[in-house]
C-alpha cells in the first residue's frame, strides 16, 4: 500500500534511541521560518492535534502529522524523514545529540497518485483522537 | 582568519572559552554543570562552550526577574528610558566589536553586521526609550461625576525565545519594548547563535539592575520549553517556525497568558510591466529589489523568495536579473567585500539542498546556482550554498514552502488580477515587494495583499516606527513599532465617581 511517510534507516535507528530515552514519541512537520519544513519530534502527548491536522501514517511506529492546510500543498509529494548532524531548535527532542530530523520529499507515482486518490484525503487529528478514545473505552 | 579576529577582539573585551548564564547580573553556571560547543558557520569548527541549561537554570532566572520586578517597574520612565539609551550608546561605542561577533556567531557578512544588523539594534533602545517618554495614558469622561483613567503598567516578567538568523537585532527587538514597557525578562538565545549576546552582556550587563535582563543559554526541549511552560511568566514572546508557534500557544494556554509569535512565510516580490520602461536608476534599483532574496543567505522571515514578473518583460528582465544575481560576492564573512556568507548550521544548509531537489524533482527548472558552494582555505568545512533562482510555477512545493535560503522561485502573470491571485495563494502573509512606475496602482495593490508589510519600491528595509507582523499563519502581534510597548502591558482602568449621591438601586 501507498504510504505518505517514511523514514530513512539512520532516522529509524535514531528513533529506537529516543523512544527508550523519552517514551512514545510524535512527530509534526512545521512550516514557516527558521528550522521551519523541518519535522519536529516530541513527546506523545505534548502537542494537542485536532481538526486543523491531518494523520500522514507512522515512522517506526511513531505517529507523524502535519497542519490540514499545509499538507493540502504538499499532498503531491511523498515525506520521507532523514537524519542529519546539526544544531536545529525549536523544542524538538534530537535537537541535543547534535543532529536534526530533515524531510526530504519526491514527487509520486503515477500509480500511486491514483492510489492516494481512491484512498481519499488523510484522516484530520480530531478523527484520530476520536478512534484512540473509542480504542480505549 | 578566525585566529586573527579572535585576537584582535580579545584585546578589546575579554572572549571567554566557556559562557555561563546571565542571571540577576552574575555569571552563573548551569546548575547540572552541562556545556556544549559552539561552532562558527564561517569553517564549521568550535569557537566557545555555550552552558546547557535546564528547567533548574530557568527557575534561577526567574527567581532574580521576580526580586526586582516591582523596583523595576516602579523606576520612572525618563530614569528607564535613560538606561535603554545608555545601552545604545555603549553598543554604538563597540560596533565594530560587536559585528564582528556576531558574524562569527551566525556566518553573515561583516558588511551587513556593520551596516544593518547592529545600527538597528542600536537605533531600537532609542526608539523605545523615546516611545516610553511620549506614552501616554488617557482619560474618558463618563459623565460630568465620573471618569475612568486609564494607565499603563508593565506585566511582570515575561519569556523571550528568539531565532538565529538576526541574533543581536531580534534580541534587541524583543528586550527594547519589554524592558521599556517596565518588565524583566527571561531570555532564550537560539543554540544556533548562543554567543553573540554573551558578549553583549559582558558589554551592557552592569547598566540595568540586576535581574531587569536575563540570558539562559540551552537547547530547546531543556531551557526553552520549561521557560514558555511556566507559570511564573506573565506573557511569551517567540519567533520561529509554526509547529513550536502552536506548541507555544497550547503552553500558553495552560497560564492563560498572551503571546506574540513571528513564525515567517513566503513572501511574493511582484515586477509590473513598467518597471522596465526605461533602462535608468529606477530599473535598477529593482534589480536590485530582485536579487534581496539572497541578502542574510536568505535567512530572513521576509525573503522575497517568490519572485513574480510580468509576462512582457520576463525574458528582458530575467536576463539582467540573471546576470545580478550572479555577480554577487561569496566569500569570507569578514572580508569587507563579502555580500554573502555562510548558512548558519549544517542542517540548514541540507535543508536548503533537498529543497532544490525537490523543486528539480517538481520539474522547476534550475537558471543559476542550484549546489553547495565549496570554497577554499579555512571556508572548506563551512556552509556555503550559491544563490540560485528556480523558475516553475506556484503549486510547487518551493513556491509554498520557507526553504530559509538563497533560493528564489520565479513565475510569469499576465494581468494584475493573476499577480494578487498568486500573491495571496500561500498559507503566509509577512512581507511582500510590489514594484511599479505607477502610483495607484501601487496603492490599490499594496492594500489588496494579504501580508502584514508591503514595501513599495523598496525591499528588505527594517526601521523602528514601522510595524512589522504578520497575517494569516505568520504569527500575531507588531514588533519594531511603539505598539509593542502595548504588547508587554496591562491596561489599568481606576473608574472613579465623584458624586456624593447613591445610585438608588438599594
Amino acid at each position: 500500500m501507498v504510504e505518505r511517510v517514511s523514514a530513512t534507516e539512520k532516522a529509524l535507528t535514531e528513533i529506537v534511541r529516543l523512544e527508550k530515552q523519552h517514551g512514545p514519541l510524535f512527530f509534526h512537520q512545521s512550516g514557516g521560518c527558521c528550522d521551519g519544513s523541518a519535522p519536529m519530534c516530541y513527546p506523545r502527548g505534548d502537542f494537542k492535534v485536532g481538526e486543523q491536522d491531518v494523520y500522514m501514517g507512522e515512522i517506526g511506529g511513531q505517529p507523524f502529522y502535519m497542519g490540514k492546510s499545509q499538507w493540502e500543498y504538499w499532498q503531491h509529494t511523498h515525506l520521507i524523514i532523514d537524519v542529519v548532524p546539526g544544531r536545529g531548535s525549536g523544542f524538538s527532542l534530537e535537537a541535543p545529540d547534535g543532529i536534526r530530523f530533515l524531510t526530504r520529499s519526491r514527487v509520486y507515482s503515477e500509480a500511486e497518485t491514483d492510489e492516494l486518490d481512491k484512498l481519499g484525503p488523510p484522516p484530520s487529528g480530531a478523527q484520530m483522537n476520536a478512534r484512540a478514545e473509542a480504542a480505549a473505552g | 582568519m578566525i585566529q586573527q579576529a579572535l585576537n584582535e577582539l580579545s584585546q578589546q573585551i575579554r572572549i571567554r572559552p566557556k559562557y555561563d548564564n546571565f542571571i540577576g547580573g552574575n555569571w552563573v553556571a548551569p546548575v547540572k554543570g552541562q556545556y556544549f560547543t559552539n561552532l562558527t558557520p564561517v569553517t564549521g569548527k568550535p569557537i566557545c562552550e555555550i552552558a546547557r541549561s535546564t528547567a533548574e537554570d530557568i527557575e534561577l532566572a526567574l527567581d532574580a526577574a521576580h526580586k526586582v520586578k516591582d523596583q523595576w517597574g516602579r523606576t520612572a520612565p525618563a530614569e528607564r528610558a535613560r538606561l535603554l539609551n545608555k545601552i545604545a550608546d555603549k553598543m554604538e561605542q563597540n560596533l565594530k566589536l560587536i559585528a564582528m561577533i556576531e558574524t562569527l556567531d551566525n556566518g553573515k557578512p561583516i558588511r551587513e553586521t556593520m551596516a544593518a544588523d547592529i545600527p538597528l539594534a542600536i537605533d531600537h533602545w532609542r526608539y523605545f526609550a523615546g516611545c516610553l517618554r511620549a506614552q501616554e495614558g488617557s482619560i474618558s469622561e463618563i459623565d460630568h461625576d465620573t471618569v475612568a483613567y486609564h494607565f499603563h503598567e508593565p506585566l511582570g516578567v515575561v519569556g523571550q525565545i528568539i531565532p538565529w538568523n538576526f541574533p543581536l537585532l531580534m534580541a534587541c527587538w524583543k528586550l527594547a519594548p519589554a524592558i521599556a514597557a517596565g518588565n524583566c525578562v527571561v531570555m532564550k538565545p537560539a543554540e544556533q547563535t548562543p554567543m553573540s549576546i554573551m558578549v553583549l552582556m559582558d558589554l551592557i550587563g552592569d547598566i540595568l539592575p540586576a535581574g531587569v535582563l536575563n540570558v539562559v543559554n540551552g537547547f530547546g526541549v531543556e531551557a526553552g520549553k520549561p521557560l514558555a511552560q511556566n507559570k511564573r511568566i506573565a506573557k511569551i514572546a517567540f519567533t520561529g517556525e509554526t509547529t513550536t508557534g502552536r506548541l507555544i500557544m497550547q503552553y500558553a494556554s495552560e497560564n492563560i497568558i498572551p503571546c506574540t509569535l513571528e513564525l515567517g512565510g513566503k513572501s511574493p516580490n511582484i515586477f509590473f510591466e513598467d518597471v522596465a520602461d526605461h533602462d535608468d536608476d529606477y530599473f535598477d534599483k529593482a534589480l536590485e529589489g530582485f536579487s534581496m532574496f539572497a541578502l542574510n543567505q536568505g535567512e530572513v522571515c521576509t525573503c522575497p523568495s517568490r519572485a513574480l514578473v510580468h509576462e512582457k518583460i520576463y525574458d528582458r528582465f530575467m536576463e539582467r536579473a540573471i546576470k545580478r544575481v550572479q555577480s554577487i560576492k561569496q566569500g569570507h564573512p569578514l572580508d569587507p567585500s563579502t555580500m554573502i556568507g555562510a548558512q548558519a548550521s549544517n542542517d540548514q544548509m541540507e535543508k536548503i539542498l533537498s529543497y532544490v531537489e525537490i523543486g528539480k524533482n517538481e520539474g522547476a527548472k534550475v537558471l543559476t546556482g542550484g549546489e553547495r558552494a565549496q570554497l577554499g582555505g579555512e571556508m572548506w568545512e563551512g556552509y556555503y550554498v550559491q544563490p540560485t533562482i528556480l523558475e516553475g510555477h506556484n503549486k510547487m512545493r518551493v513556491f509554498q514552502e520557507e526553504i530559509f535560503g538563497p533560493v528564489v522561485s520565479v513565475t510569469k502573470f499576465s494581468s494584475d488580477e493573476e499577480a494578487l491571485s498568486i500573491a495571496n495563494d500561500t498559507l503566509y502573509g509577512l512581507g511582500s515587494g510590489v514594484w511599479t512606475r505607477n502610483g495607484t496602482r501601487a496603492y490599490r495593490f499594496g492594500r489588496a495583499i494579504q501580508a502584514g508589510r508591503v514595501w513599495t519600491n523598496c525591499y528588505h528595509l527594517y526601521p523602528a516606527h514601522a510595524a512589522f507582523g504578520g497575517y494569516k499563519q505568520s504569527g500575531i502581534g507588531r514588533e519594531t513599532h511603539k505598539m509593542m510597548l502595548d504588547h508587554y502591558q496591562q491596561t489599568k482602568n481606576m473608574l472613579v465617581s465623584y458624586s456624593p449621591k447613591a445610585l438608588g438601586f438599594f
